[in-house]
């Protein structure tokens, strides 16, 4: 029976057919093509943000190869002569310092591989952080997604992990007060922070086992873990397939593309391609992280106007507006280090708390069980959008925080009005742009009922026979209509009395009540899609009927009935 | 918000209202008909876009080679000029093969490549009621076959002995992850009575009669010079570093001398370098104000009153380091700081 399989029907004669045939009969691979090879894939540019943070993982994955077999993390002391720049000579250094100036000065390409890595790190942040945009003005992470939300939000914070390891390994200067910026705020924790600062450091700080200790962490115990969640990211996405924009012929229950082979292939590669070139042409032209203008670690002299990654901005700015002036307390002889600690732990927690939490809250207000592969248009949400908004002020701001010193030398002004008005604009910002991007949002609802009820303008005024003006509008195509009345207006939720039939107090109402309340502070607002009796409304009495009700015999004749005439 | 229980009673709502003999909601269109790219309809222009895209490959494999004639060309001499220019080239000509290759995929893709669009249906994501079945009977069949349920004593065996082995593991690594554990070398530094101030970097002693009223000294305890090139010195270097001003000494308003003694000479004070707030160094001394900023998070510290915290984020004024002269002349600590330098933690003041 075995022997017939391979031999009678359609036996493959060319050296393709025949590889596959060989592969077949051990994996059977051809189950695995049948099923993705024209895999249905929806198109839209902002689904390649999450590409290009996966491609420029693999950059930084191939960059990296290339440093590890130069890089020394050691912290053993060398006085330096090689290959780097003048000032550096005779210098005493660690060796994980003197090896990253010779890999830039030595090594050919080494330069670039350490500028490509760089920037490739904070592409790879910074397309994250888009991607997740993405994702949250869209409804992305709705069910079946929340899972994924979470897996990408875990992503996220390994990828600061990673960015932040990576950015100490040199032992430069700059880099070194980096890490003595971690090791006050590690301190800060209550009850065991010194003790956790021994842990990091081995001792104290610097000691001579962090630059080792951030090695491993940064090139085995992160990327294995990213690489692994990235493989749990792409996985659940095949399974749950891609979402969809809405629009014409695209429902919850389908998906419409192109296929993996070979549309998919030659835009994904060629996307892979694109973010290396760019990433190769960064690393080449825009020199980045001179550690040789900062010099080997030394705990006594620091840079002015030096700034961490932008990733870090937020953390460094959140410590910056903190007041110090009684934020520090003794309980029971214990300090209690608040002008640290809310800062660069509260701070930071809640924004990843909002992060995890969100989905789950959305859909508890939102009362909605349902599966949901078309994604929102972020008008048709408003409050969500708004707190996305809101959110990523309050990020913004942090981050400027951050940069406050630069800003002050830049533009001249006071450094300490600056830091005062970004600690006054941190709590009024995002209150503020919550409020206008929901205002926008609903807006731009109206907008799309008043487009799809009375048309386009078109500019043609036309006057009829009895000397009326109308101005002609052209009604909507179907697909135009159905983009802008295809949504949800959810509305806030209905509970169950305070008092069953019998007049008996029911369980649970309490908690039943506070839901309906933020529940009403999403959806209190809205805008509901236009009906189609609406619509049929709409065209059979436009407004100038209100003016000149007489004039209806003269429309009639007027010729332009296939078009819709309002005003 | 109103405590009304009706939700649909707010002012902002725009709501569409159904009349009879129409739907309740528009009908899906479909989807939009397919409509023929030029490279679908002028054979001129469909040729044109595959020459573009060979062009595009050829150009890739021009910039590969380039960069190997960059590689053999351009070869490092140590200035800091070759190498810039060494990785210029190479990250240039790389750029070029690169994105001659995507560059071509995706017009490729967009131009010449099929785009009709296809429809694949979603199938739910849960397991159908029976498939669950099976599942649920699999797990019970397991959990039976295994007897965990009626064998008590072998569970607490087994989940005793998983609670425990991954001690076996720990207890080695965390004893010995954080050094010696002792958390008290948190208090002291190497500065010791009679301990000379010497500048930093160069370690040498100085002297107070070198300081002019308004000078500022970055300070380190004098120490060997092979003390000076050892981790040790470092880790300690870290907690002792030392900014010297010296005042008119009318202008000093307080420093942190108890009754009785003093802590400064003649003007000259000098406060720990490492600061309260999560120890930058802190290096940025205004004369004229005589305040005293950390550039990594702009706390504001005032030298002639005792190092107060006069703006930013940290909260208690730098420690002192109480001085004096010796026979020679020069500047020596009286002792070592009377508190912790550097940022707070849980256990300071005990």
């Amino acid at each position: 029976m075995s022997t017939e399989t391979a031999s009678n029907t359609g036996a493959p004669t060319t050296p393709v057919g025949k590889a596959a045939d060989y592969l077949d009969q051990r994996t059977s691979i051809g189950v695995a093509v049948k099923e993705f090879a024209r895999k249905v894939f929806p198109d839209h540019w902002s689904f390649m943000l999450g590409e290009m943070a996966l491609f420029s993982f693999v950059v930084l994955l191939l960059s990296g190869v290339f440093l590890t077999m130069f890089f020394d993390p050691s912290m053993a002391l060398v006085e330096y002569h090689g290959a780097g720049p003048e000032t550096m000579q005779g210098q005493l250094m660690s060796t994980a310092f003197a090896s990253t100036l010779d890999l830039s000065f030595d090594v050919r390409g080494g330069l670039l591989m350490r500028q490509i890595h760089h920037w490739a790190a904070l592409v790879f942040m910074a397309s994250i952080v888009v991607h997740m945009m993405r994702v949250f003005f869209t409804g992305a992470f709705r069910k079946p997604r929340e899972i994924n939300w979470l897996v990408g939000t875990v992503l996220l914070i390994l990828g600061l992990l990673a960015g932040f390891s990576g950015y100490s390994l040199p032992d430069d200067v700059l880099s070194g007060n980096g890490l003595r910026i971690t090791d006050g705020v590690i301190k800060s924790i209550p009850v065991i922070g010194s003790y956790m600062s021994y842990m990091v450091f081995g001792g104290e700080f610097p000691g001579e086992h962090i630059i080792p200790r951030l090695f491993t962490i940064h090139i085995l115990l992160v990327p294995a873990l990213i690489l692994a969640l990235i493989g749990l990211h792409l996985f659940l996405m095949v399974l749950h397939k891609h979402t969809q924009y809405p629009g014409g012929g695209r429902t919850d229950k389908n998906v419409v593309g192109y296929p993996l082979f070979p549309v998919y292939v030659a835009k994904m590669g060629g996307n892979f391609f694109i973010v290396f070139g760019i990433l190769a042409l960064m690393g080449a032209t825009m020199s980045i992280n001179n550690v040789w203008n900062y010099g080997p670690y030394d705990p006594s002299p620091v840079g002015a106007g030096a700034q961490p990654d932008w990733y870090m901005l937020f953390l460094e700015g959140s410590l910056r507006l903190m007041p110090g002036a009684g934020t520090e307390w003794v309980i029971f002889g214990y300090t209690l280090s608040l002008n640290v600690l809310i800062p660069a732990v509260v701070i930071p927690g809640l924004l990843f708390t909002f992060l995890f939490a969100y989905p789950f809250i959305e859909a508890k207000v939102t009362g909605d069980k349902r599966e949901h592969h078309v994604l929102d248009r972020p008008r048709n949400v408003p409050v969500r959008t708004g707190l996305g908004v809101a959110f990523l002020t309050a990020f913004i701001i942090l981050a400027l925080a951050g940069s406050n010193d630069l800003i002050a030398t830049h533009f001249a002004m006071s450094l300490n009005q600056i830091t005062w008005a970004f600690r006054i604009l941190f709590f009024v910002g995002p209150v503020f742009a919550f409020w206008v991007t929901k205002r926008i949002c609903l807006s731009l609802q109206r907008k799309d009922r008043e487009l799809v009820l009375h048309g386009h303008e078109t500019g043609r005024i036309v006057r009829f026979a009895n000397g009326e003006y109308i101005e002609v509008h052209r009604p909507l195509d179907e697909q135009e209509r159905w983009l802008r009345v295809n949504y949800d207006a959810h509305r806030p939720l209905e509970i169950e009395p305070a008092t069953d039939a019998r007049g008996v107090k029911r369980r649970g109402y309490k908690s039943d009540k506070r839901w309906q309340k933020l529940s009403r502070f999403f959806y209190e607002d809205r805008v509901e899609p236009v009906t189609p009796a609406e619509l049929a409304a709409a065209h059979s009495h436009g407004e100038h009927d209100e003016i000149a009700p007489a004039a209806h015999t003269s429309e009639v004749t007027s010729g332009t009935d296939t078009v819709d005439r309002e005003r | 918000m109103s405590e009304n229980q009706n939700p649909n009673t707010s002012q902002d709502v725009t709501t569409s209202t159904e009349t009879a003999g129409h739907p309740e909601r528009f009908s899906d269109p479909g989807v939009p008909e397919h409509r023929a790219r030029l490279t679908d309809t002028d054979p001129k222009a469909n040729k044109r876009s595959e020459r573009i895209i060979v062009l595009l490959f050829a150009l890739s494999c021009l910039g590969a080679i380039a960069s190997l004639v960059a590689y053999f060309t351009v070869r490092p001499d140590g200035t800091t000029d070759q190498t810039r220019l060494s990785t210029l080239l190479l990250g240039v000509t790389m750029a070029i093969s690169l994105l001659g290759i995507g560059i071509a995929a995706i017009h490729w893709a967009k131009a010449l490549m099929s785009d009709h669009e296809h429809v694949d249906e979603r199938h739910d994501l849960k397991s159908s009621p029976e498939v669950r079945e099976v599942a649920v009977k699999h797990l019970t069949d397991g959990v039976e076959d295994s007897g965990i349920g009626r064998r008590g004593v072998l569970k607490g065996a087994a989940v005793s002995a998983l609670a425990l082995f991954p001690l076996t593991f720990a207890v080695p690594l965390i004893s010995s992850v954080g050094g010696d554990w002792n958390i008290s070398k948190f208090r002291h530094t190497i500065w010791t009575s009679g301990k000379r101030l010497a500048y930093d970097p160069t370690g040498r002693p100085i002297k107070a009669a070198d300081l002019t009223v308004g000078s500022v000294a970055h300070v380190i305890p004098e120490e060997s010079e092979e003390y000076m090139a050892s981790h040790e010195w470092i880790t300690e270097k870290a907690k002792a570093v030392v900014l010297l001003v010296r005042l008119n000494p009318e202008d000093i308003r307080s420093d942190q001398s108890p009754e009785g003694e003093t802590w400064s000479y003649d003007g000259i004070v000098a406060y720990s370098k490492i600061c309260t707030h999560v120890g930058c160094p802190v290096a940025l001394y205004e004369q004229q104000t005589h305040h005293l900023l950390c550039p990594c998070h702009q706390s504001t510290f005032d030298m002639a009153d005792g190092a107060k915290v006069v703006f930013g984020p940290a909260n208690r004024p730098l420690p002192q380091l109480p001085i004096a002269v010796d026979d020679e002349g020069y500047l020596v600590a009286q002792d070592d700081f009377a508190e912790p330098v550097g940022p707070s933690y849980w256990e300071r003041l005990k």
